[in-house]
């Protein structure tokens, strides 16, 4: 249990919040119920707070303010819904679907109707990050052409959960990826199959292979899937998974964040080890 | 950590170039040969990230670029995730990761020396601003082996057909200086006037004075003595130094550190090299004494890899300092320990970045941290830190021994004939300091402050840092690139923009991503004026400056806003 924290009062928007000290603007701007959207930010990590498309004005800035990752101070001043945060919501979101396929990122189409963001305005010739998605092994495919860089996948099998050291961002701005070392195969690097990098991807650049396959064959429909929450019966530890069921199939698990343990980290034989459930 | 390493071996070349640097492996688990002991004990290995970026450069001065091997056996020796130590690698420009040459020639294809005409590249691999901008157009060649060699080129011209494959010898440093000699130079007046090798040469023109003078009015008489003086950063922010060196030096957390940045890498800008190489000592007894006013017994100089001269003659200088007790366990006699550990860079302007600087010291991606907390709190190691240019240090000497110089350091070149680092007061009109570097051909405008920076036209405008903000203009580094009609206008506008998406870090989208659109953007306006274009330009560049991490996607838009806006580009 933690100490209660003292609480410190912000202006969102003209309206006065009180959120608990050390929570961050996101958490304030949510507090007083504004909708902002997020990428790199996820609710079991550290953000790199690198997407940029939940910047906000913080009076007193001089440049805009990751919402993700600047903690709220008592009496800031936060305005989320100027012309110019929305302008460069919107330039980042073009920036984004311009570069990178989003077509599997929720709530991306909304966000960019909800901006006026229009890539296409950047012409047929920008440059974009397309390649073959990597299918190396029978549990998840990596498809950089859908990766927005939000360093999640790597800090997930880093040191902030698992500890592997798996993957790492290579190169260096835009030709950087997410890559083991030398490109390797997930095969033939530290990669234990825990699956955590799936969990927490924002973008479906990381997916079980069940559903690469059924999205490729047509036959994904989220619709159609039905979750069930159970406990882990390959060891003691007690882990829960939520099993996605699609026409009596098993597509894919995934594990709920609030669990104050484990907090939606599994090993192989909970995330991948279905087949025997 | 449970590390896993794969089965690549090192080359007998590539293991002595690791030793070398790291001492023979202690165990097994290291890649060393199995003994009794490690089958005893569970491995103990050396725990030092920060190793990383020397020993990649030991492999890649030895062999020429850094195999699958070679990494695995650092990685081994450091106990670093093969991962992570290949994103740090790939994260350099100057290592490379596949077999090439030995002998590598980056040939400058930046700013000043396309003003100069260098169209492309023949034979070598193209180069960003190799600071060497006075000798426009310059190269520099790396020669791996044993014995590494750096042969830098100056002032060869296009129709010159073996510019690059005789070895000339470097002429002095005092070439890049015109005013040298002169009285009336305070941060330049030993260049070309000592020996830079020698510390009694430097000792009887007044080095180790003001150190001296520093232990007399302590720490504190220090800062207020740099407060007082009203000196403000000359890497490119301009923020007060004694208000930085003050939050340091009461920070409660320990130890301190103190980094002196010399990465010099914003194109156009060469005046830190021209000081290290002619005045190497300065340095160091700047960096004493900014270390004893602040708290710190460690220094670490942070020098880009692409100045091979500038590092020996540091090299020279801190051992020559520490071998007479000017560094080390008493400095000078008293009770107050500092040493200085040189560190070399590896072709990446963004390392130049305060935070960035840090993760490339301790052996990470080159990557800029969120700010706050800021440097002064939680900077190398997590501990407060002072960071500092140059030039910034070397102001702390005229400033101890007769108050302060008043005077800044611009990095003449372009269109004039006589290019160099010129030394003048603070507020000297832009006019005459083109004046004195001899302007050739018809003025059209000149870029300020570089990549980073803007064009201006006035040529009334003081170079002060206010003088230049309020002409909405920036004194930055103290670039002052000239310009004149020839100037093929788009291309210099592509090169800026080039630059800036080579040497983003590729951490957040508006620069990431942004850069590469602008560039996009200003080659299809090369071929054809476009409303839509420029719009998108615009809209991109605010996004970069108001959206972005670092200074680096803040400014990425700065000189192309100003040469739509004041040079009328794309009319
Ligand atoms: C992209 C980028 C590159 C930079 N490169 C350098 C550099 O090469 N040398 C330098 O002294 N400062 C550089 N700076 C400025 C530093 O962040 C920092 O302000 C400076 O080192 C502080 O020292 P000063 O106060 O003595 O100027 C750079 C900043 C940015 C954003
Ligand atoms: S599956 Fe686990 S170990 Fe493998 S890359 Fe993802 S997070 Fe790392
Ligand atoms: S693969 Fe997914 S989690 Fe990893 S950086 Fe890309 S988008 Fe983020
Ligand atoms: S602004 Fe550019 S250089 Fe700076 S952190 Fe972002 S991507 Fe990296
Ligand atoms: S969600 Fe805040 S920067 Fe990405």
């Amino acid at each position: 249990m933690q100490p209660p924290r003292r609480l410190i009062d912000v202006e969102i928007d003209g309206a006065a919040v009180r959120v608990p000290e050390g929570s961050t603007v996101l958490d304030a701007c949510r507090t007083a119920g504004k909708d902002i959207p997020t990428l790199c930010h996820g609710d079991t990590l550290t953000p790199k707070n690198a997407c940029r498309v939940c910047v906000v004005e913080v009076e007193g800035s001089r440049t805009l303010a990751p919402a993700c990752s600047r903690t709220a101070e008592a009496g800031m001043v936060v305005a989320t819904d100027t012309e110019r945060a929305r302008h460069s919501r919107k330039v980042v979101l073009e920036l984004l679907a311009s570069s990178t396929d989003l077509s599997t990122t929720p709530r991306a189409k909304e966000w960019m109707a909800d901006y006026g963001a229009d890539p296409a305005r950047f012409g047929e010739e920008a440059a974009t990050v397309a390649q073959p998605p990597k299918v190396d092994n029978d549990l998840y495919v990596r498809d950089y052409g859908k990766c927005i860089l939000c360093y999640k996948c790597v800090d997930a099998c880093g040191e902030q959960w698992q500890n592997s050291f798996a993957i790492s961002v290579a190169g260096r701005g835009f030709d950087a990826t997410i890559s083991t070392e030398f490109d390797v195969a997930l095969t033939d690097s530290a990669c234990v199959y825990c699956g955590n990098c799936v969990e927490v991807c924002p973008t479906g650049a990381l997916s079980f292979k069940t559903e690469f396959d059924m999205r490729a064959e047509g036959t994904w429909d989220e619709s159609e899937q039905t979750t069930t929450t159970t406990i882990c019966s390959y060891c003691g530890v007690g882990c829960n998974l939520t099993l996605h069921v699609q026409d009596n199939k098993i597509v894919k698990v995934t594990s709920p964040h609030d669990n104050p343990v484990t907090h939606g980290n599994l090993c192989i034989k909970g995330r991948f080890g279905y087949g025997y459930v | 950590m449970d590390l896993h390493f794969g089965d690549a071996e090192p080359t007998a070349e590539e293991r002595a170039a690791v030793d070398a640097l790291l001492g023979p492996p202690a165990t097994a688990w290291e890649g060393g040969d199995r003994t009794a002991a490690d089958l005893r004990s569970a491995a103990r290995a050396e725990q030092a990230r920060d190793r990383l970026l020397p020993a990649l450069h030991a492999v890649n001065d030895r062999v020429g670029w850094i195999s699958d091997g070679a990494l695995t056996y650092i990685c081994r020796r450091l106990t670093i995730p093969p991962a992570e130590a290949y994103g740090v690698a790939s994260f350099y420009s100057l290592f490379s990761l596949e077999p090439r040459p030995p002998r590598v020639l980056h040939v400058c294809t930046d700013l000043a020396c396309l003003a100069k005409g260098v169209r492309e590249v023949r034979d070598g691999v193209p180069s960003p601003c190799l600071g060497l901008c006075e000798r426009a157009p310059a190269a520099l060649a790396l020669e791996a082996g044993e014995t590494p060699k750096a042969v830098v080129y100056g002032g060869s011209t296009a129709e010159d057909e073996t510019p690059h494959t005789v070895e000339r010898p470097e002429p002095p440093v005092e070439d890049a200086v015109p005013q040298a000699g002169s009285p009336g130079l305070v941060l330049l007046g030993r260049i070309g006037v000592v020996d830079p090798a020698s510390l009694d040469d430097y000792r009887a023109n007044g080095g180790y004075q003001a150190l001296r003078r520093a232990f007399e009015l302590g720490p504190v008489g220090v800062i207020r003595e740099v407060t007082e003086a009203g000196l403000v950063g000359r890497g490119g922010a301009a923020f007060p130094t004694g208000r930085k060196w003050d939050a340091t030096a009461r920070q409660p957390d320990q130890p301190h550190y103190l980094v002196c940045n010399a990465d010099e890498s914003e194109p156009g800008t060469f005046k830190d090299r021209v000081l290290m190489e002619g005045d190497p000592y300065a340095l160091v007894e700047a960096m004493t004494i900014a270390a004893y006013a602040t708290g710190c017994r460690k220094g670490y100089l942070y020098i880009r890899g692409e100045y091979p001269r500038a590092t020996r003659a540091l090299e020279t200088a801190i051992e020559t300092a520490r071998a007479r007790g000017l560094l080390g366990p008493r400095v000078l006699g008293h009770d107050f320990a500092f040493d200085i550990e040189l560190r070399r860079g590896a072709g990446a302007y963004i390392c130049g970045e305060e935070t960035a600087i840090f993760n490339s010291i301790e052996g990470y991606r080159g990557e800029p941290r969120t700010k706050p907390p800021f440097p002064v709190e939680k900077g190398l190691f997590g501990k407060p830190t002072v960071v500092n240019n140059v030039e910034t240090l070397v102001n702390v000497l005229p400033i101890l021994l007769t108050g302060g110089s008043d005077t800044k350091l611009f990095c003449v070149s372009g269109s004039v004939g006589r290019p160099g680092v010129y030394e003048l007061p603070l507020g000297t009109p832009l006019r005459e300091l083109i004046d004195l570097a001899r302007p050739a051909g018809t003025l059209k405008a000149v870029l300020l402050g570089g990549a980073a920076g803007s064009f201006v036209t006035d040529l009334d405008v003081p170079l002060s840092f206010e003088g230049t903000r309020a002409a909405g203009a920036t004194l930055g580094s103290g670039v002052v690139m000239v310009l004149d009609e020839e100037v093929d206008l788009p291309a210099f506008l592509v090169r800026i923009a080039a630059f800036f998406r080579d040497e983003s870090c590729g951490q957040c989208v508006p620069c990431r991503v942004g850069t590469v659109r602008q560039e996009e953007a200003l080659h299809r306006l090369g071929r054809r004026r476009s409303e839509a274009d420029l719009v998108l330009l615009r809209e991109v560049g605010q996004t970069m400056r108001d959206a972005s991490i670092c200074g680096l996607g803040q400014t990425a838009w700065n000189a192309v806003e100003s040469a739509i806006d004041r040079l009328g580009a794309f009319k």
